[in-house]
């Protein structure tokens, strides 16, 4: 029987990466632009523009408020237009980025609203213009923070990713609904498990592991 | 460049104001007619208590508070005025250090240093050999590629000072640079401002609120008390005659010179009944300062001296001294007489019975 379920283990596994993978991709392309946005934007900061800033931040709350299962049927005449099909796996990308992007852009927000304003101060006397602030100050400083909400948002997603089943994305969390739920097929189900914490651990680590390696805040042991 | 700084002043506060906006009340004037010439090439510093206002005024220079009167005027141009490009181009050409140092703690020493280049869009070709120099000029070629975390706060201190020079600027801010510091790094730190001072021709301003900082290394001072500029001028003048309340206050602090409490708990603003004494502070300054002049007092008057406290020290080069002392209140007068008449100053503290 496990040589018939391994190829689809591994297919489902395949689909799962694939799925989170992409809508981390895009999530971070769109949601951290949008989170320094948003960290900037208030009355009297680097990017002061209060109203766009209270507008965004409606619709980032908006989006969050929305259980991610009612998202994903609510946008699909969205996601038709988008991925010129509303079922299957390419198709489930494009709810689980519209989720991922508000999320990250928060996460983005709190790290950069972490940096010291006396740096930003500094880079002002020095004669920087917003942009290169952002760019030279408040990503490079607010890396470790990022990286940690990045990874969180990562572990989020692939939860996120095991409720498109509903519109006929595959992956794990399909594979586990179909057969070990709906087939009785209860091996199915712990498989599938086992294989979600071992992806979450591994995302969790390794995004532990590169925020630790840019975290700069802490004197190091050099071994001297 | 050298001509430019010899017209004029390097900075100029001209009748200076800042209020802010209050919610639900009338605005809070925290600086009112500010009135300051900082002179090319000097080292000036301005004291003040917390709140005075002195941090206010000497971000106005580099434009991170914008007077809400008055003008500032940096190289002839008026800060207060210049936007966008312009104030940039202002800004490189103001370095500026900071009492927490505000180093990026993701860039290493060197990387720290050559932030401003960045900002500036020098090329790299340029700008290596130029934070080469800069680390080597306040001495921490050993720790070029060390984190601001693993340095002690002297040492950040010292890159702060590399990165405010690196853009080549002729007005270097300090703002409380030493005050985090402890007082022999201060004095290390110190000493670094004052060798850039005289080596580049760089026209320092800074802040404080310890007038130790003022005597080691400021040729000139002001003295900051609510939002207004109570006195200002060389620091030795002012160490030697100091004239607003506020400035005396801060003096009793760093000249050392305080009466002992069982005076000072006895002291009275007139003479009581009965015989009694006069307390006085004579200041010392210039050439007479290692003069003998209190035995030449009592040998010539024959008036007898009780010595209460005293010191003597240096502003630069000029020793100068504070002695307070006692004398039978009836020959008070006569012996500041005296005292005068030799070009020393003389100030009635009170008396005691």
């Amino acid at each position: 029987m496990w040589a018939n379920l391994t190829p689809l283990l591994l297919e489902a596994t395949l689909q799962t990466l694939y799925m989170v993978a992409v809508s981390g991709v895009l999530g971070t392309a769109f949601g951290l632009p949008l989170g320094v946005f948003l960290a900037t934007s208030q009355r009297g900061e680097l990017l002061s523009a209060p109203l766009v800033n209270k507008v965004l931040g409606l619709v980032v709350n908006a989006t969050r408020s929305v259980p991610f299962i009612i998202l994903v049927v609510a946008i699909i005449p969205f996601t038709r237009a988008l991925a010129g099909t509303s079922i299957g796996t390419t198709a489930a990308i494009v709810p689980l980025t519209v989720a991922a992007i508000p999320f990250i852009a928060r996460l983005v927000e709190n790290a950069i609203r972490e940096v010291d304003s006396g740096l930003i101060e500094a880079a002002r006397a020095m004669g920087a213009t917003p942009f290169q602030i952002i760019r030279k100050v408040l990503i490079p400083e607010a890396l470790p923070g990022i990286a940690l909400g990045l990874t969180l948002a990562l572990v989020s997603l692939i939860g996120y990713s095991a409720m498109v089943g509903a519109v006929g994305g595959e992956g794990l969390g399909d594979l586990g609904i179909r057969y070990g739920y709906q087939r009785f097929m209860p091996e199915v189900m712990a498989a599938v498990v086992v294989i979600l914490i071992v992806l979450v651990q591994l995302v969790q680590s390794v995004g532990e592991g590169i925020a630790r390696a840019v975290d700069r805040r802490a004197p190091r042991n050099r071994g001297r | 460049m050298r001509d430019e700084q010899a017209t004029g002043a390097a900075i100029t506060f001209d009748r200076v104001e800042k209020s802010f906006a209050q919610k639900g009340g009338a605005p809070v004037m925290a600086l009112s007619d500010c009135t300051l010439t900082v002179e090319p090439g000097a080292i000036t510093g301005i004291i003040g208590r917390s709140g005075a206002g002195k941090s206010t005024l000497l971000r106005m220079v580099n434009g991170l508070e914008r007077p809400t009167g008055g003008r500032v005027l940096v190289g002839g141009r008026d800060v207060g005025a210049a936007d966008g490009a312009e104030l940039r181009e202002i800004r490189r050409e103001v370095g500026m250090i900071f009492q927490h140092f505000n180093l990026l703690a993701s860039r290493t020493v060197f990387g720290n240093v050559a932030l401003p280049l960045e900002i500036a869009g020098r090329p790299a070709s340029e700008i290596r050999p130029r934070v080469a120099d800069l680390i080597a000029r306040v001495g921490l070629e050993a720790l070029a590629d060390r984190y601001p975390a693993e340095l002690s706060g002297g040492q950040k201190q010292r890159v702060g000072i590399a990165r405010a020079l690196a853009t080549g600027p002729k007005v270097l801010l300090s703002d409380e640079a030493t005050s985090a510091l402890d007082p022999e790094t201060t004095q290390t730190v110190l000493r670094l401002l004052a060798d850039i001072n005289r080596d580049l021709g760089l026209t320092i301003l800074l802040i404080t609120h310890e007038m130790g900082v003022l005597r080691d290394i400021a040729t000139h001072m002001a003295v900051i008390d609510g939002g207004r500029i109570v006195e200002a001028g060389p620091t030795y003048d002012i160490f030697v005659r100091p004239q607003h309340p506020t400035t005396r206050s801060f003096l009793s602090g760093v000249t050392g010179v305080t009466l002992p409490a069982f005076v000072a708990s006895r002291l009275r603003p007139a003479p009581p009944e009965g015989p009694s004494q006069e307390v006085i502070r004579i200041t010392f300054a210039g050439r007479h300062a290692t003069d003998p002049m209190l035995a030449r007092l009592t040998g010539e008057l024959g008036i007898a001296v009780n010595i209460l406290a005293g010191a003597i020290e240096e502003i630069g080069p000029h020793p100068f001294g504070n002695l307070l002392v006692s004398v039978e209140t009836g020959r008070g007068a006569e012996a500041r007489a005296y005292l005068e008449r030799h070009q020393l100053l003389t100030e009635v503290l009170g008396y005691v019975g």
